[in-house]
């Protein structure tokens, strides 16, 4: 049976200008243009990536710090475009990357629960019908009607959490197997990610422990500098991985 | 190119967090205070009353319900310099979730665009209350201010997403543009009658679209007349104009906003 291809990444090339940052307003712009230096120094933070992930298939992304791996995730995601190359996507994805984005300080938690559901793309009904099932899973219990400003920062990952879980994805991407909170709730999060992987869903996760790769991965991608150096099942692209850091 | 539909999609499954984002816009703005949104109302009461007291000897003769007529300029004037001001700081303010999560940009800006109208729909009933209370002359004519009012939320959305597509490039834009807003608002014509410009500039006046929009209201709000055609062909020139432009620019350059937020 030929399965499903839900995500295709065709020569991706991500192209930063490391002086775009700094020039915002036109006295700098004047300034920089008479010194010359607006002679930007470019850098391609991925160039020249390509894979595919078939539908169920859990896919590791390994590297170093500034590899790429974050660019990789924000593209797929659809935060950013990449400057060459294309890509395409099937079904929800939903990323465990940054819980409680766009939540508003002044906002209640409830307001907040409506407002971050409709930022990853749900509908009022479907927020609706999960709401109890946030609410518990989170515990915030009688802090619901509270603004958030007032609640502690593991209350807040709590409630972010809990939106980000609470609909099923198609595609599920984790920047590290992330537990949240104190341990109580670090372990019922863990469960609840388990419970997520163990499930027919695409999963990718970005991880820094060799040991978790292995565990949960069927193939792994390794990322050097911005390039592919390997992708392959993940014992062996682990192996490597490992390999080249002893080296070096 | 994204095809029409695509996009009609993608509006559609983000209609709901226009909703939430207008919405939270409103509630965080009046949260706290005691009068909550009644401070829409009261707002362009009070300056009323204000302007009222020392403008209307100055202009007695030449403004029939001065009241009314003052109103109608600064409700108008307000929805766009603060709607104009709104969007463009709207991909700034909200950089901080545009950079963690996928959501159409447009949807950022439009969201400023209409919160800013739920507080223009509010002032216009003052409107109607002044008009009540000084009784002035309600004709049918009042119904046929839709036009000019539709159009001009098209114009400032399309401002708009110039704008803020310059800003996220240039923040240079925010002050210049307060600056050219109080040209604006001088040549809008809100509190002096325009009888009192000589004849030879009156044709600047009518080169500002704000000031087109005000007319278009007055006349048919204050002074009962029919919408006079020719004027409202030039205000849709106006609004659609700076819409393409709006659309074109903010397509174009979209994809480049994160780098420089």
């Amino acid at each position: 049976m030929e399965e499903e291809v839900v995500i295709k990444v065709d020569n991706i090339g991500m192209l930063f200008n490391l002086s775009q940052e700094k020039v915002d307003n036109l006295k700098e712009y004047v300034i920089k243009f008479l010194k010359r230096e607006l002679l930007y120094q470019e850098f391609w933070a991925l160039k020249n990536i390509s894979f595919e992930v078939k539908k169920g298939e859990r896919i590791g992304i390994v590297g170093l710090n500034g590899a790429g791996k974050s660019t990789l995730l924000k593209i797929i995601t659809g935060v950013m475009k990449p400057t060459e190359g294309t890509f395409k996507t099937k079904g929800k994805i939903v990323a465990l990357l940054e819980l409680g984005a766009g939540f508003d300080p002044n906002y209640t938690g409830r307001e907040n629960i409506f407002l971050n559901g409709a930022l990853l793309g749900y509908s009022k009904e479907i927020i609706k019908s999960k709401f109890d099932e946030i609410v518990e899973f989170s515990e915030i219990g009688k802090f619901l009607d509270v603004p958030l400003k007032n609640y502690s920062s593991g209350m807040r990952a709590r409630l972010g959490f809990s939106v980000a879980v609470a609909v099923k994805p198609d595609i599920l991407i984790l920047d590290e197997v992330l537990a949240v909170g104190d341990a109580k709730f670090k372990k019922k999060s863990k469960d609840k990610i388990n419970e997520l992987l163990s499930e027919d869903i695409t999963v990718i996760i970005v991880s820094h422990s060799p040991k978790q790769v292995r565990k949960l991965c069927d193939r792994a991608i390794w990322l050097k500098e911005g390039h592919v150096m390997m992708i392959d099942d993940a014992d062996t692209v682990v192996d490597a991985y490992i390999e080249d850091i002893k080296l070096e | 190119m994204t095809s029409i539909k695509q996009n009609i999609d993608n509006f559609l499954k983000y209609r709901y967090l226009l909703i939430e984002l207008v919405k939270k816009d409103i509630t965080i703005k009046y949260r706290r205070s005691v009068l909550g949104i009644f401070w829409s109302f009261l707002n362009p009461l009070l300056n009323m009353i204000i302007l009222t007291i020392i403008f209307s000897t100055l202009f007695k003769a030449d403004i029939v319900n001065y009241p009314v007529y003052l109103l109608i300029g600064r409700t108008v004037y307000t929805f766009f310099s603060a709607g104009t001001k709104g969007g463009m700081g709207s991909i700034q303010k909200n950089s901080a979730i545009i950079k963690k999560v996928y959501v159409p940009k447009y949807i950022y800006c439009l969201s400023s665009v209409l919160s800013e109208f739920v507080v223009f729909a509010i002032s216009c009933s003052v409107i109607f209350c002044v008009m009540l209370a000084t009784q002035c002359q309600f004709t049918w004519y009042i119904f046929t201010a839709i036009v000019p009012v539709s159009l001009l939320v098209i114009f400032i959305t399309g401002i708009s997403m110039i704008l803020t597509t310059i800003n996220v490039f240039f923040r240079d834009m925010g002050h210049l543009y307060g600056v050219f807003l109080t040209l604006i608002m001088w040549g809008s014509a809100i509190f002096y009658p325009i009888t009192i410009i000589p004849e030879s500039f009156i044709g600047v006046f009518y080169s500002n679209p704000v000031f087109v929009f005000i007319d278009l209201c007055r006349e048919s709000i204050l002074y009962g007349h029919a919408l006079n055609l020719e004027l409202v062909a030039y205000a849709s020139l106006w609004s659609l104009a700076s819409l393409l432009i709006g659309l074109f620019l903010f397509r174009k350059y979209q994809d480049k906003f994160i780098l420089y937020i």
